[in-house]
């Protein structure tokens, strides 16, 4: 596991980007309708749409508009967007940490609930914790992340209220954050009032991700352990005195977590899209809802850094999962 | 099939469900109590029966006073035709690249398998998001996302079983009588991966129907005159602190119809493929 790899790793996204950067400018322009007609008011002077398309440089060839596009992706700016009349970048970059926030958090509930549940069911084999850790993963596995947000706003946000369903914080907070990532500051400066309202905002959107995911992690994390416990050195470490539960904890786990990691991977990048619904739903103030917003409004300039955002995501994510690989798999380390 | 399909709980309680759905797809103007698009301006937010409200409105009704009743059992209709029509799409498209990358090999397979790859790397939300911009609201746009996003799930599987079947005897008896490859693939090796197609099929219906409901929930899917079950969610969603029943009976509807098809899938799954069998 070398820099040199992980330099190629990199570049070798470059190409995927651009061509992500590409598609989204092409199949953009080729939309029906006129991203200018929604921002002004019913009965505006022709000049007046004239003039914003000039502004929006909507009237060069489609060829100079890419160029142009481009020339400015390279310098970091992604335009403005129509809809809200900011710039794209700083848009972004605003809503960007609580998103991250928001998947990292559901990240960890899934490994947890996951790791968990198939601990519970290897360890239980036969008895019935194992139909509870099975039952979990097929009702979690079955209903989709969206369908579980709007149970849950159902469930624990109206009928039995224990949790908020909308927002990030409550208006009324004594939170003034200087950076973005609100929770990771108000734990880092010792607030704890304001981190616990913002981990109450968090927690039902992120178990509304996290459910899926972790069904997933569950029924592979279990099968990959009672394959492991049928092993020699399993017996042998039983052998050797050790307990069942140090067996499984500190032996047979660290054997069965890479096809668990590879699979978390994979679906990272699911939970990472779900995120667009999720915010929607829960007013959750991240990219997510952005994105759907942007898509409603036809905001195209918005449109395209938004899903150049997300390839970036999908893109570092598979990079991520990518160095834990190597980093737990030791015959992947040496080539 | 042997072993009776209706013996396996799973099957029984998808075929029960897609049985309702299709009974109240059909026969929705008979069911409806009101019609779906009247409003009634005196009766907005109505609670349902058992919390006190008319018997003329079961469930309640919506903002508009529209009978809630009446517009889910409409809202069955677009997520059935949406479902049916995108599955088969995608199944089409899928099932025909698929048989032919795995029957005829070499560089046909290779560039369908490449595309297959390279389209399942990119992640759906993005290219519904794309999609939908570019389409505009619609149920054409629900369709069209679905077979976009979902032709690959049927394309993999099926090259993969005809990849199995072209070692078969069966071919070889085929090949030797003088059949022609169009012949043989669609009257031997299709009729032998129609099982697995139906399963495909019947877990494609379940994802198609999240997909509706979801570019419903969000406005991009039917107009709002049309009553759809994402758009009865989304509304409630609005009212839920004033009325939770809004969107309680339309989100019932979408989760019972989901873990109905998943459930007779799965069950196809067992009763048809004899690895699962055995």
């Amino acid at each position: 596991m070398t820099s040199s790899y992980l330099l190629k790793r990199l570049l070798w996204a470059l190409p995927t980007l651009f061509g992500v950067a590409v598609v989204v400018f092409v199949l953009l322009r080729v939309v029906p309708g006129d991203p200018i007609a929604m921002m002004v008011p019913p009965g505006a002077h022709s000049e007046d749409i004239a003039r914003l398309r000039e502004m929006y440089g909507l009237n060069a060839s489609i060829w100079s508009q890419f160029i142009h596009w481009l020339g400015q992706l390279l310098q970091g700016d992604l335009g403005n967007s129509i809809s809200l009349r900011e710039k794209v970048v700083s848009l972004v970059l605003s809503k960007l940490p609580a998103t991250l926030e928001l998947v990292i958090v559901a990240m960890l509930i899934a490994i947890a609930l996951g790791l968990a549940a198939a601990m519970t069911g290897v360890y239980f084999r036969g008895r019935w914790p194992e139909l509870a850790a099975d039952g979990f993963a097929g009702i979690a596995l079955a209903i989709p992340d969206f369908l579980w947000a709007l149970l849950f706003v159902l469930l624990l946000g109206v009928l039995f209220p224990l949790l908020p369903i909308s927002g990030r914080i409550d208006p009324g907070t004594e939170f003034e954050p200087r950076t973005g990532f609100y929770l990771l500051e108000a734990l880092v400066t010792g607030q704890l009032g304001a981190a616990r309202a913002l981990v109450a905002h968090l927690l039902l959107p992120a178990f509304a991700l996290a459910l899926p995911l972790a069904a997933g992690i569950t029924r592979v994390l279990k099968s990959s352990l009672i394959e492991i416990m049928n092993q020699d050195y399993i017996v042998l470490a039983r052998v050797k005195g050790y307990s069942r539960a140090r067996t499984l904890w500190r032996v047979a786990l660290r054997n069965a977590l890479i096809p668990a990691v590879t699979l978390t991977g994979v679906q990272f990048t699911f939970l990472v899209g779900g995120t667009v619904l999720i915010e929607y739903i829960f007013s959750y103030p991240g990219i997510g809802n952005l994105a759907i917003g942007a898509v409603i409004q036809r905001d195209l300039p918005l449109i395209q850094g938004l899903v150049l955002t997300f390839a970036c995501l999908f893109i570092i994510t598979n990079l991520l999962v990518d160095l834990s690989y190597t980093l737990l798999n030791p015959k992947v380390r040496q080539v | 099939m042997t072993r009776g399909p209706l013996r396996n709980p799973r099957i029984v309680f998808g075929v029960v469900v897609f049985a309702a759905l299709l009974l109240v797809a059909v026969f929705a103007p008979w069911l409806a109590p009101h019609d779906p698009t009247e409003q009634d301006l005196l009766n907005t937010l109505a609670a349902p029966v058992w919390k006190g409200g008319q018997r003329a409105f079961l469930f309640g009704t919506d903002s508009l006073g529209r009978d809630i009743l009446s517009r889910v059992i409409y809202g069955a209709r677009v997520a059935l035709i949406v479902a049916v029509v995108a599955a088969s799409l995608a199944g089409l498209l899928g099932t025909t690249l698929g048989l032919a990358a795995g029957y005829l090999g070499g560089r046909i397979d290779n560039a369908i398998s490449r595309l297959v790859d390279i389209w399942m790397s990119f992640p759906a939300v993005l290219l519904s998001i794309v999609l939908a911009a570019v389409l505009g609201a619609g149920l054409h746009t629900v369709i069209i996302a679905i077979v976009v996003i979902d032709w690959t799930r049927f394309c993999r599987v099926v090259r993969a079983e005809v990849l199995v079947q072209r070692e078969q005897d069966y071919i070889a008896s085929a090949i030797t009588i003088g059949l022609t490859p169009g012949k043989i693939l669609f009257g031997e090796v299709l009729p032998n991966i129609a099982p697995l197609l139906l399963t495909l099929f019947t877990l494609e219906l379940g994802i198609a129907i999240v997909v509706e409901a979801i570019l419903s929930f969000v406005g991009l899917s039917a107009t709002s005159g049309i009553a759809t079950w994402g758009g009865m969610i989304a509304e409630g969603r609005q009212y839920v602190n004033q009325a939770w029943w809004l969107m309680a009976l339309p989100m019932v509807c979408v989760i019972v119809a989901v873990l109905g098809m998943n459930a007779l899938g799965d069950g196809l799954r067992e009763v048809l493929d004899p690895v699962e069998r055995r």
